[in-house]
C-alpha cells in the first residue's frame, strides 16, 4: 500500500496525493510562513485518508432523518454540508473533496500570518483570504472558460465544480456547475446538486445503475449519465433552466453565493460575485 | 456494503478485482479505474493507468514496470541494456501518475483551476498513410471527424493515399470545439485506437494504426500489385497462351496486354478493342473512368464500360477477353459473338489461376500512423542548460533520439523535428496536458561524458540500479 506522497512542485506550490486525493497548496505571505504553512498542511494530510475509510460506509449512507453521527473532522464537516439538502436523496460523499480542502486549509493557516492560501483538491477549492487581499479563480471547462475573482470582502471562501465526466459519477447532463459558496464543502454539495439538475429526458442521453459501473458508489441504482449524443437546442435550453432554478432555489436558502452552468456551449450565470464568461466559441 | 478485503465469489466471477493501492480498497468493475483514476480493471487484472515504461534491449522487447510488490529480480541482466523509457515518466510529479494537469498547469490571470474533469487537448499532429486503391477525396479536402476539420487529404503514393492530420492550426487556430475533436482523434491514433475519417467530397474511413482501413464500410484488405500497366509487364507472359487480350483496370493507369510492350514483346496480335481515357504510351491509358469504389479504384461496376469501341476490322468473333483489376478482387471472362459484342463466359482454368495470383501477390493494406512533432525549446532546456549543444548533438549522432524506446526519426534542418511509427511503440504511450500539448514520451540517450560536455544536469543523473530500486515494479509482457 502506498502512503501519502509529498512535492513541490518547480513554481513552489505544494502538491499532496494519497489515493483518490490529489491536492495542490499555495500560500501567499513570507517565506518563513509559507514553509510552516506547508509544514503543517503536510504534517495534518498523513491521516486524512485513512480516518476517512475508517467511517467510509456511513459516508456512502444516504441522509436520512436523523443527522449522521460521525467522528472524523472531514466527515463531520461532510455531513454538516450535506445535511440542508436531506429533501433529496444525497450521502455525505457529495461534499468529501471540499470537505478535505477545507480540513486542509484550515491545518494549513492555524497560527500562520499568510496574506491569503488556497487549497485546491481536482477543482474543489478552499481559500483563505486576509483583509485587502484577492484571489481569481479560472472555471475550465473545455478551455479557460471564465473567471471569478474573489476578495476579502465577500462571504466566499470555497469554490467547486461538478458535472457529467468528472471523476464522480452525475445524475444530470451538465459539462459543468461551478459553485462559489462559504466554504469548499458547501460549495462541493451543493454543485453536486445543481449539476444533477441539468437534466431532461432524451433518448440521446444513456443512463445506467451507478453500481454496474462501480461496485462501490454511494449513488446505488440511481441512473447516472454514460453518455450523451447531440441534444436540440430546445432540451438544452430546458435543461439548463431547471438547473439555474435549483441553484436560485439554493441561494434564497442562503447556502451558496453564485453558480455558473454549461451545457454544450451555453452558459447560465446566478450570480452575486462577478463571474466573467472568458470568451465565446 | 462489504468492508471486507475479500471479493464475493459473484464479485470475483464478475471480474471484479480488488486494489489494494490505497486505503480506500475499491472494487473495480472491468474496463473501469478507481477512484484515483491510477488503478484500473483491465482484463480482470489490477493494472497502474500509466506505468513508466523499461525495455530490455533497444529492440523493443518490452518489459512495463508497473506498480507492483515484486522487486527488480534481476530477470534481465540486472538491468543492463534496458532503456527507460520517458513513458509514464512525467517531468514534476513525485508518482508517475495522470498528473492533475490543469490544476497543476498555471494559466495566464488566474491564481488557481476549477475544473470538473481534465480536459483533452494537443499541439501535435500526425501523418496517415493509407493502403488502398479506393478514392477516398480529392488532393486538400479536409478531413472531419464528428463534423469538425481535423486535417486534409494530401498527396497520393504508390497504392497508398496520405493524410495530414492535426497540427497547430486544428488544434487552437478554430474553434475551440474543432481543438478538442482534434486532439481526441490524434490521441486515439497515436494509441492504436480506430478513428472514423469522414473526406469531403469522398469517402469515410475508418483508421487504426497497423489494422486494414475500412472504406465505406468495406474493409480494405489488400493493396493492388501494382498499377494496370506494370500488372500487364509482371503477368503476360502467364497469360499469352491462354488469352487474346486482356485488360487491367486501374484508376492510375489501365493497361491494354496486346497494344503494350509487354504483348508486343510476346508477339501478340492487335485486337482492336480500344478502351475509354487518355492513351499515355502503347498499352497505357488515363482517367478511363471516374475515381471511385468499383473496379481498381474507379467507379466501374460493369467494365464493358471502358470500352469505348471495339474495332471490326481488326477483331474476331470469339475473341478471348480478360478484364481484371489491379488487386484481382474483381475479374469477368468474356468472348466476341458474331456481332463482335463481349459475352460473359466461364472463366479458363489456368485464366483464373493467373488472376488468383495477382490477388496473391497484394500486399495486405494497412494504415499507418507516423507521429510527428518537434522538440521545442523548453523541452530541451529540461535535459541541458544550452539547448542549441542537444539539438547539435541530435546532428551529430551522439544523441540518440526514441520515443517510447522505438529509434525516431529526425528530420533534417533546424530544431529537433522527428518522426516516428505509433505501431512500435507500447500500449498507451501517449497523453496529453491541456497547454495544448500532446505528451509523448521522449528519450535522448548518450554518453555520460558527452552529457556533461553539452552542460547536462550531470549532477541529477540516477543509476538504473535506483530508478528499479526507488519504483515498484511488476513485470507486464
Amino acid at each position: 500500500m502506498i502512503g501519502p506522497q509529498r512535492a513541490v512542485l518547480p513554481d513552489g506550490r505544494l502538491h499532496l496525493q494519497h489515493g483518490p486525493i490529489d491536492l495542490i497548496i499555495e500560500a501567499f505571505g513570507g517565506a518563513n510562513e509559507i514553509e510552516r504553512a506547508y509544514a503543517q498542511a503536510t504534517a495534518r494530510f498523513a491521516d486524512v485518508l485513512p480516518t476517512l475509510v475508517n467511517e467510509l460506509s456511513k459516508l456512502r449512507a444516504p441522509i436520512g432523518e436523523a443527522y449522521p453521527l460521525l467522528q472524523g473532522a472531514v466527515a463531520r464537516r461532510m455531513s454538516r454540508a450535506v445535511w440542508p439538502h436531506r429533501a433529496v436523496y444525497i450521502t455525505p460523499m457529495a461534499a468529501v473533496a471540499g470537505s478535505v480542502a477545507d480540513e486542509m486549509l484550515q491545518a494549513m493557516v492555524e497560527g500562520r500570518t499568510l496574506d491569503k492560501a488556497y487549497v485546491n483538491n481536482g477543482g474543489d477549492i478552499a481559500i483563505h483570504l486576509s483583509p485587502g487581499h484577492s484571489l481569481r479563480a479560472g472555471i475550465f471547462v473545455q478551455a479557460l472558460d471564465g473567471t471569478a475573482s474573489l476578495t476579502h470582502d465577500s462571504p466566499v471562501r470555497g469554490v467547486a465544480t461538478s458535472g457529467r465526466g468528472g471523476r464522480s459519477f452525475s445524475l444530470g447532463i451538465a459539462d459543468s456547475a461551478t459553485v462559489l459558496a462559504e466554504n469548499a464543502a458547501a460549495a462541493d454539495a451543493a454543485a453536486t446538486l445543481i449539476a444533477n439538475a441539468v437534466n431532461i429526458d432524451h433518448p440521446a442521453i444513456e443512463r445506467r445503475p451507478a453500481r454496474e459501473l462501480d461496485p462501490d458508489s454511494d449513488l446505488r441504482d440511481l441512473p447516472v449519465t454514460v453518455a450523451m449524443g447531440a441534444l436540440p437546442a430546445s432540451a438544452i435550453e430546458e435543461a439548463l433552466d431547471r438547473g439555474a432554478a435549483e441553484a436560485r432555489r439554493l441561494r434564497l436558502c442562503g447556502l451558496i453565493d453564485s453558480a455558473a452552468i454549461s451545457l454544450a456551449g451555453q452558459w447560465r450565470l446566478v450570480a452575486v460575485t462577478p463571474l466573467v464568461a472568458a470568451r465565446a466559441g | 456494503m462489504s468492508d471486507d478485503i475479500a471479493l464475493s465469489e459473484a464479485e470475483r466471477s464478475a471480474g471484479i478485482v480488488r486494489c489494494d493501492a490505497c486505503p480506500v480498497l475499491c472494487r473495480i468493475r472491468p474496463g473501469r479505474a478507481g477512484a484515483c483514476d491510477r488503478y484500473a480493471n483491465e482484463d480482470n487484472k489490477l493494472i497502474r493507468v500509466d506505468p513508466l515504461v523499461l525495455l530490455t534491449k533497444p529492440d523493443l522487447a518490452k518489459v512495463a514496470f508497473v506498480e507492483g510488490s515484486a522487486p527488480w529480480a534481476g530477470e534481465f541482466g540486472k538491468g543492463e541494456g534496458a532503456i527507460v523509457t520517458g513513458i509514464g515518466a512525467t517531468t514534476t510529479y513525485p508518482d508517475y501518475k495522470p498528473a492533475p494537469f490543469i490544476v497543476a498547469s498555471k494559466h495566464d490571470g488566474v491564481d488557481m483551476v476549477t475544473v470538473v474533469t481534465e480536459g483533452i487537448f494537443s499541439y501535435c499532429g500526425v501523418k496517415v498513410k493509407i493502403d488502398t486503391d479506393r478514392y477516398l477525396g480529392p488532393e486538400q479536402a479536409p478531413v472531419r471527424v464528428k463534423g469538425e476539420t481535423v486535417g486534409h487529404v494530401t498527396t497520393a503514393e504508390y497504392g497508398s493515399q496520405m493524410l495530414s492530420l492535426g497540427g497547430v492550426h486544428h488544434l487552437t487556430g478554430g474553434s475551440k470545439k474543432e481543438g478538442v475533436v482534434t486532439c481526441d482523434a490524434l490521441l486515439a491514433l497515436c494509441n492504436k485506437e480506430a478513428v472514423e475519417l469522414a473526406i469531403d467530397g469522398g469517402a469515410s474511413v475508418v483508421v487504426q494504426a497497423n489494422k486494414p482501413p475500412v472504406v465505406n464500410g468495406t474493409l480494405e484488405e489488400r493493396m493492388r500489385v501494382g498499377c494496370g500497366s506494370a500488372a500487364i509487364g509482371m503477368f503476360a507472359p502467364q497469360w499469352k497462351d491462354h488469352v487474346d487480350e486482356v485488360i487491367v483496370v486501374d484508376d492510375h493507369i489501365t493497361g491494354v496486354l496486346s497494344e503494350h510492350q509487354g504483348g508486343v514483346f510476346l508477339d501478340m496480335k492487335p485486337a482492336g478493342i480500344r478502351v475509354r481515357g487518355r492513351k499515355s504510351t502503347p498499352g497505357r491509358y488515363f482517367q478511363v473512368a471516374q475515381p471511385g469504389l468499383g473496379w481498381g479504384g474507379t467507379d466501374v461496376s460493369d467494365p464493358l464500360d471502358i470500352i469505348e469501341k471495339i474495332d471490326p476490322k481488326v477483331a474476331w468473333p470469339g475473341l478471348k477477353l480478360l478484364m481484371v483489376s489491379t488487386t484481382g478482387e474483381h475479374s469477368g471472362w468474356f468472348v466476341l459473338d458474331q456481332e463482335l459484342k463481349p459475352q460473359p463466359a466461364d472463366m479458363p482454368v489456368p485464366v483464373k489461376a493467373v488472376v488468383e495470383r495477382i490477388a496473391e501477390n497484394c500486399e495486405p493494406a494497412l494504415c499507418t500512423v507516423l507521429f510527428m512533432a518537434g522538440a521545442g525549446g523548453s523541452l530541451r532546456a529540461g535535459v541541458t542548460e544550452n539547448p542549441v549543444r542537444l539539438t547539435r548533438s541530435v546532428r551529430d549522432a551522439l544523441t540518440k533520439v526514441t520515443l517510447g524506446g522505438v529509434p525516431a526519426y529526425v528530420w533534417p534542418g533546424g530544431g529537433i523535428t522527428l518522426m516516428v511509427d505509433v505501431s512500435k511503440m507500447p500500449e498507451k504511450s501517449f497523453g496529453y496536458v491541456p497547454t495544448p500539448a500532446l505528451v509523448a514520451p521522449i528519450e535522448f540517450t548518450l554518453r555520460a561524458d558527452d552529457y556533461a560536455a553539452l552542460g547536462g544536469y550531470a549532477s541529477r543523473a540516477v543509476s538504473l540500479q535506483d530508478v528499479l530500486r526507488s519504483n515498484k515494479v511488476r513485470l507486464d509482457r
